[in-house]
């Protein structure tokens, strides 16, 4: 067991510390959160500024032991997050790149890499959640495309996308898991229609799409027809590992940041109130160590496992505890909009739902892990 | 950063692990709790397997290993139930004569509690006034001391109570995983039930979120990791033998199930170091560094 990073990691944190002090001050404003174009054109940018200085594919190429560098050097420099790139670059591109022909990893990858085009995902439907090989958008044959009828929810950054990666269904006779295929999907196709949906936090951060005889090529199938379930999780895992990384450092200073409010207002000499915040330090603390676990059994055995269940579980709780002591910190002020941490208060609600609710992740781990049988 | 167990620290936790199955058994287990004596010839044999002179340099006789080394013995003991004052005498190896080999029995005061006080030979703090307890564990005799002058706890004994309790996390998920794979009812096993199945996940998660925080301390030594590593056990302990004595039903609430044991040195571990009040405040006085 070894915590203490290699040199390599160390010299690749020096290089990569200085380039952030250099680039971040030149970095635009960012943008309004409700001005999807702007948010567009500033993630993008971003990526770019990335691209340029060798940092694009740090999320597919290096090894764990850098991306966690890399995600700790960005969180604590301040740097925008990954924003309108995420499906591209955590999900719709390694997907990709590990099931793509030559082709197709040469026509869509590179544009995701320096910042060009904007991936949405569209999986979730009306009728399929945590259910969601019951999915029931169709498509048929129609020589060399396929035609595609049906509608899709939840999709962030639908409005801004330049493509969706789709899941519909191909062979509504065979088991529910083996008649579904993967497409790229234009979102400027004819008969895409985007509808975005409002959040309780009051915001559009994502969206329905309604896909009304929509012609997508066959040649924009990755991976053969009705095998699209095992395209999409050979890396729906991919990015439980590290994915919130980042978010575990920026909780860490939440906290620091609250004890100071704490101090600041008061609220510090309430005991139950300061052993509570002592309570969330160590369980950010024990996160963070399980992250840098996870990785280096992932980085070990190759895959990332059922870990990143066990760490997405106890991490979307903690996130919600952070934010309800937040509140408990703010007092009256938790009800105002205009203070800091409310909306971050409003949102964490989601994270017990999105990605595999915490039912079911529940049910992955008891499963997988713990052998125990299937059956409701 | 390879934050992972080594060959050799598999290893050492196997030999371990063998050592305690073949000498601390269920029916060795049972006796010990209906008549708790220690096991001289047991503790001897630990001492010779090296768990109390783990940290000790190979110069003076010890084994040469660390901190993460020792965590992982203590998981295995905790795992085990395994009676006496571990931690104390592992503490005094070095210091202590014969506490390294494992033929002299050493506890200490903690607070305002004594664990095995008529049975060790030698005691470290001020026992006047001691007296016994009913102990809630039947496997952890205890004395009470009034008036006991508050100490700050050791930070190593803390972190080797953590890493016991994280041994009883996990047999606690393995024991209700076991449970809910074989017990049948309503034609099913209960773990197919979703409210089970639910209880026993919580009970991993909770155990695997204490190791990364427990293995982490060992590694850093640090005091706020261990405070941290010390909540995290605790919790993952106690909440772990209540899901699992949950998930056992009525045969949960007997004295013939090993669950309550789990349970009630749980409890007698967490009341350690002045309890976790004090790593709470610890932590938190962190935040405003």
């Amino acid at each position: 067991m070894n915590l203490a990073y290699t040199p390599e990691e160390e010299e690749f944190r020096a290089r990569l510390r200085k380039w952030l002090g250099e680039a971040l001050p030149t970095l635009p404003p960012p943008p309004d959160p409700t001005d999807w174009p702007g948010r567009r054109a500033y993630d993008l940018g971003w990526q770019r500024m990335l691209h340029d200085a060798g940092y694009a594919d740090v999320h597919w190429d290096a090894p764990p032991g850098i991306r966690l560098v890399y995600l700790e050097e960005t969180e604590r420099a301040g740097a925008p997050y990954v924003g309108a790139n995420f499906v591209g670059l955590l999900h719709a591109g390694p997907t990709i790149a590990a099931e793509g022909t030559e082709e197709q990893r040469a026509r869509w990858l590179p544009p995701i890499l320096r910042g060009e085009e904007v991936w949405c995902q569209g999986f979730s439907e009306p009728g399929a959640g945590s259910d969601l090989a019951s999915l029931r958008t169709r498509a048929w044959r129609d020589g060399d495309h396929y035609v595609v009828s049906g509608s899709k929810i939840w999709t962030s950054h639908a409005e801004v996308a330049d493509w969706c990666e789709l899941l519909v269904r191909t062979d509504p006779d065979a088991p529910k898991h083996r008649g579904i295929t993967w497409l790229a999907l234009r979102m400027d196709a004819p008969g895409v229609t985007v509808r975005p949906l409002r959040t309780l936090a009051g915001s559009t951060e994502f969206a329905e799409v309604f896909l009304d005889e929509v012609r997508v090529p066959v040649a924009h199938r990755v991976g053969a027809e009705n095998d699209g379930w095992r395209v999409t999780m050979v890396t729906l895992s991919f990015e439980r590992g590290t994915a919130f990384a980042g978010e575990v450092v920026a909780c860490r200073r939440v906290l620091r940041e609250l004890a100071a409010e704490a101090r600041a207002n008061g609220r510090w000499d309430d005991p139950a109130l300061r052993r509570g915040l002592g309570r969330l330090n160590a369980e950010f603390r024990a996160l963070w160590r399980l992250i840098q676990w996870n990785v280096s059994e992932a980085d070990a055995g190759g895959v990332p496992g059922v870990g990143g269940s066990v760490f997405k579980l106890r991490y979307s709780h903690a996130r919600q505890d952070l934010y309800d002591t937040a509140a408990d910190v703010l007092g009256p002020d938790a009800l105002d909009l205009g203070r800091g941490w409310v909306l971050d208060r409003l949102s964490s609600l989601s994270y017990t739902i999105a990605a595999g609710t915490s039912q079911i992740q529940r049910n992955i781990v008891a499963e997988r892990i713990l052998g125990l049988p299937k059956g409701r | 950063m390879r934050f992972r167990l080594t060959g050799e620290q598999r290893a050492l936790r196997a030999g371990m692990r063998e050592l305690l199955e073949r000498r601390f058994d269920a029916d060795a287990l049972r006796a010990a709790r209906d008549a708790p004596r220690l096991d001289r010839a047991l503790w001897r044999e630990l001492g010779e397997a090296g768990f109390f002179a783990l940290r000790l340099p190979e110069a003076d006789g010890g084994v040469g290993l660390g901190l993460p080394e020792a965590v992982l013995l203590f998981e295995e003991a905790g795992r085990a139930l395994l009676p006496g004052p571990l931690v104390a005498t592992h503490l005094a190896a070095g210091t202590v004569p014969g506490a390294a080999t494992g033929e002299t029995v050493v506890t200490a005061v903690d607070g305002a509690l004594v664990e095995w006080l008529d049975e060790a030979d030698v005691v470290r703090g001020a026992t006047a006034g001691a007296l016994p307890l009913r102990s809630v564990d039947p496997l952890t005799p205890l004395h009470r001391l009034r008036d006991a002058p508050p100490a700050p706890p050791d930070p190593l004994a803390v972190l080797l109570t953590a890493a016991e309790q994280l041994g009883t996390a996990t047999r606690a998920c393995e024991l209700a995983a076991q449970h809910a794979r074989t017990r049948e009812q309503f034609g099913q096993p209960v773990g197919a039930f979703q409210a089970v199945k639910h209880l026993c996940a919580d009970l991993l998660v909770r155990a695997e979120t204490a190791r990364a925080a427990v293995y982490a301390a060992a590694v850093t030594g640090d005091m706020a990791d261990i405070a941290a590593a010390r909540l995290l056990a605790d919790e993952a302990a106690v909440r772990g033998a209540r899901g699992c004595l949950q998930v056992h039903g009525g045969m949960g609430f007997t004295w013939e199930c090993e669950v309550h044991l789990h349970l009630k040195r749980a409890w007698t571990r967490a009341q350690r170091g002045g309890g976790g009040t004090q790593s709470e405040e610890r932590l938190a006085a962190d935040l405003l560094v």
